[in-house]
């Protein structure tokens, strides 16, 4: 934090503003100290901790199926992946075989739940570029998939729906049939998505060339998701090390050089249609079987630890499980790609304007309880 | 063609009958003020409710739909709310600056109403210089805006006003240029001169292409001058959370907000009396019968509905597009919208001279 | 040429903005696709997805009895105590001791509505209710004894 006296001293006409942390671009309690020179951007420099809750440390105390629910609070937009992630470092530690069908659930509400994230993203990004209609129109078909999730899953935010061994019920027979629809809404609806924001000249404008990031400090930041593949860094996790059945579909993993925002943005747009195709070949082929596999009435991890990492909405999300082989982890660690992420951004936003800051925080894609944890 | 001036000259009739004419001038005074701050009032909840309905069907939501019927009280309400609110000066703002700039804001946007003709004889000042007086005084509301900054002690503020100015002087140019070529089609400054130009078709018809171009610059530079969305970068709510005004609350923040509505109403009023006929009625050329019909809409009618066509355009950009940088603003100003009207302005002069157009 | 370059940068950035307009132009004339529900008024209309999870409730039948055994798995499986049961023993005809359901008590403030409970419930006696309109001035009000007064375990339930 800086005094007054630190402002007025400063010699060489520099303005130290706090972004946040109550402020709209930043979504949440992210607190930016930015040193403007006029308009133009000198440092930014990020300060965490308002939203810390310890999800980890309370993690230490849960058994190995509730810490589950506890991980849909840290990046609430993709919480599903959170809960996959989790509940596939415990199968591996504990060596529970999943059912096939709980696999295919698993991946088809992943694709819906990267979906639903990116959505928001969108119209949340037009948002912090002052255009408010495409916050709405993003919501509409978000509102589908929230309404999906509500008839299996039980919930529209913070699902809880996957469990070690599978996924907690089975999905609700309308299932198949409203995801096919939602396709079919959601195809006739990207388009529009173009038409309002990717072709608009004044939007392209704002992002391109803005917010660089090079292929090298995209590696040395540690930055994942559409972030480091803006960049031409291949980095998708479900392409490198597949988890589940990813291995068995076919998808493109979308890449961009230009390392700037309206590379980021389109990543994400190419993201979205996708996680479509995954969709679309799975949905159908959802084979019979049990949902959950059978599990000890107490879950124990053998002592030792335990990694897996899959591929969220943001990026690469990591889940560091400590066992000494009690009924809860003796440590935890997540690995969140937001907080790599937006180490990034003081290198990004280097030399832009305000408006650059914000396009660039923008195509960051911040959940900041996902940071702070 | 029906006209007002029959009630407005009874009025001065019956006054200077019985009064002096110091008094007659005063009353008179008074009977504007009124009427002015009436329309004032009424517009701006018009135009707030209008602005929340427009932007809520275009965002495929309702809007505004409990008080009254279809929410048309709603921005009575909040009006009401604001009124009742405690308006805070901060710790370290220079007290008299900060209370004072509201009301520079205000006062710009009433005086810039005095020449405006808002139906057939219906007019507070029909000034000889009306557009030039016009585009002189909207321009000094960046005053008011440039005083609320710096007098906030907020560096938001601060950043809003300095933005505000810059893009306030650069689209003065262009908005200035492409209302001279209507001047230049006229020969007149006078705005009755200019809707009785239009008498036989509105200019934006009569004029060609170029004043198309001017309509579509004066429309660019209008939404600018007012801090509108896609320009509204004095306020950013996503960069600036709410610019100049950040640090102002209760009625001297609804001073500010009813200044930008009225803002809107008059350059696109302007608009509509330079490039589409003011209060005249839609006349094609020597058509007679056809023209005659036309006149039984009475004026006034003409000319709000045309101001509110413009101002409808004025909101359609605002929920459509992004906001531009500070830098692209300029850029747009002075290497597209300048250039073009220039070479506008000497093209239509051409056309002026050349007695080219209808 | 950079003349004929610049005129077509403008007429490009016109058909991108127009695009858009049309769009947003689009919905504006057409009231049929507003989404939005007016939610009070259409609580008649209103209805959850049967696996919604809003709050647990007990079920209890037409004689006031309910499936419960008191064997607190539920509440050894909510992540933040949400739960706690309450136990006593009671008779049983044969003049045996029998662990029951003395107070079943849910704290709703605490709750994060994940289902384990439900999950972990061997007897079916526990379910997540649909209702979701929680909102009252006393947080007190929110812990609830979700046992009717007065009723009993079903037959047959272990």
């Amino acid at each position: 934090m800086y005094t007054e006296t630190q402002i007025i001293n400063n010699s060489n006409d520099e303005l130290v503003i706090n972004v946040g942390p109550q402020h709209p671009a930043t979504h949440g309690v992210l607190h930016l100290v930015i040193t403007l020179q006029g308009e133009t951007i000198k440092k930014v420099e990020p300060h965490l901790g308002y939203i810390h809750r310890s999800i980890e440390k309370m993690c230490e105390s849960l058994t190995y199926r509730q810490f589950i629910c506890a991980s849909s609070r840290m990046d609430y937009l993709s919480a599903h992946i959170n809960n996959h992630a989790c509940a596939l470092t415990v199968e591996k530690g504990a060596q529970i075989e999943v059912p096939q069908r709980a696999q295919y659930i698993r991946v088809i509400m992943d694709e819906l739940t990267r979906i639903a994230s990116h959505e928001l993203w969108w119209g949340a990004m037009a948002m912090d570029l002052g255009a408010f209609t495409p916050f709405f129109y993003a919501f509409r078909e978000r509102e589908v998939i929230t309404e999906i999730m509500e008839e299996t899953c039980g919930a529209r935010l913070t699902m809880n729906y996957m469990v070690p061994g599978g996924v907690m019920t089975d999905i609700h027979p309308d299932f198949q049939k409203r995801v096919k629809e939602f396709i079919q809404l959601f195809k006739s609806k990207i388009d529009e998505y173009d038409d309002l924001v990717t072709n608009n000249i004044i939007f392209q404008n704002r992002t391109k060339g803005v917010g660089h990031l090079s292929k090298e400090d995209a590696i040395s930041y540690g930055c994942t998701g559409a972030v480091a593949r803006a960049s031409g860094v291949s980095c998708d996790i479900r392409k490198l090390y597949p988890y589940d059945i990813y291995d068995k579909v076919t998808f493109n993993e979308i890449l961009e050089t230009a390392g700037d925002s309206f590379a980021r943005y389109m990543i994400r747009m190419g993201e979205m249609r996708e996680s479509i195709k995954i969709i679309e070949q799975l949905i159908d082929n959802i084979p019979e079987g049990d949902y959950q596999a059978k599990t000890k009435a107490v879950l124990k991890l053998p002592k030792g630890d335990f990694y897996t990492r899959v591929e969220t909405a943001r990026g690469e999300l990591g889940v560091y499980i400590v066992s000494e082989g009690a009924a809860t982890p003796y440590r935890i660690k997540f690995r969140s790609p937001g907080f790599s992420n937006l180490s990034a951004l003081d290198q990004m936003a280097r030399g832009g304007k305000i408006g650059d800051l914000m396009a660039t925080m923008g195509t960051l894609d911040l959940v900041i309880p996902d940071i702070d944890r | 063609m029906y006209s007002l001036h029959a009630i407005t000259h009874s009025i001065q009739d019956w006054l200077s009958a019985r009064l002096s004419p110091v008094w007659v001038l005063m009353i008179e005074s008074i009977i504007v003020i009124v009427l002015a701050i009436g329309l004032f009032a009424v517009l701006g909840l018009i135009l707030v409710w209008l602005e929340r309905k427009v932007a809520a069907h275009m965002q495929i939501r309702l809007g505004p739909n409990r008080v009254g019927p279809a929410g048309i009280f709603q921005t009575s309400a909040d009006t009401l709310k604001l009124i009742l609110k405690e308006g805070l000066t901060p710790d370290g703002a220079d007290k008299f600056l900060f209370n004072f700039a509201p009301f520079v804001v205000m006062i710009v946007a009433m005086l810039a109403l005095a020449p405006i003709a808002f139906a057939n004889g219906f007019q507070i000042w029909d000034i000889n210089i009306g557009v030039l007086y016009v585009s002189a005084i909207s321009s000094l509301s960046v005053i008011g805006i440039l005083i609320a900054g710096w007098a906030s002690n907020n560096k938001y503020s601060l950043l809003g006003a300095m933005r505000s100015g810059a893009q306030i002087v650069s689209y003065e140019l262009s908005a200035g240029l492409s209302i001279l070529t209507i001047v230049v089609l006229t020969g007149s400054l006078q705005i009755s001169d200019i809707v009785h130009a239009q008498q036989n078709g509105w200019w934006l018809f009569k004029g060609h292409i170029p004043v198309v171009i001017a309509f579509i610059i004066f429309i660019i530079a209008a939404t600018a001058e007012t801090n509108r969305a896609p320009f509204d970068l004095a306020e950013a709510e996503s960069e600036l959370t709410a610019g100049f005004h950040t640090e102002y609350s209760g009625m001297k923040f609804a001073l500010f907000f009813l200044a930008e509505y009225i803002n809107i109403f008059i350059v696109c009023a302007i608009g509509a009396t330079l490039f589409l006929g003011g209060w005249m009625p839609f006349h094609i050329g020597d058509w007679a019968q056809f023209n005659h019909v036309m006149d039984y809409i009475p004026s006034s009618i003409w000319f709000f509905g045309k101001t509110f066509f413009l101002i409808f355009l004025i909101m359609w950009f605002r929920w459509t597009f992004p906001r531009l940088r500070v830098d692209q603003l300029l850029t747009l100003e002075w290497k597209y919208l300048l250039p073009i009207s220039l070479f506008n302005l000497l093209l239509v002069t051409v056309i002026a001279i050349m007695n080219w157009h209808f | 040429m950079f003349i004929k370059e610049y005129i077509s940068e403008i007429a490009k950035a016109t058909k991108s903005l127009w695009t858009g307009m049309r769009l947003t132009g689009h919905y504006f004339v057409r009231p049929k696709t507003v989404i939005t529900q007016q939610y009070p008024d259409n609580r008649d209309t209103l209805k959850m997805a049967d696996r919604f999870r809003g709050e647990v409730i007990m079920p209890h039948d037409a004689d006031n009895l309910h499936a419960c055994t008191g064997c607190t798995a539920c509440e050894l499986a909510c992540p933040n105590a949400t739960i706690k049961v309450i136990t006593k023993f009671e008779l049983t005809p044969e003049n045996k001791k029998k662990k029951a359901l003395d107070t079943f008590v849910y704290h709703l403030d605490m709750c994060t509505l994940c289902g384990l409970c439900v999950d972990a419930c061997p007897t079916g006696a526990i379910q997540m209710g649909q209702n979701f309109e929680h909102s009252v001035y006393d947080r007190s009000t929110l812990t609830k004894k979700l046992n009717k007064p007065g009723s009993k375990i079903r037959e047959g339930v272990e």
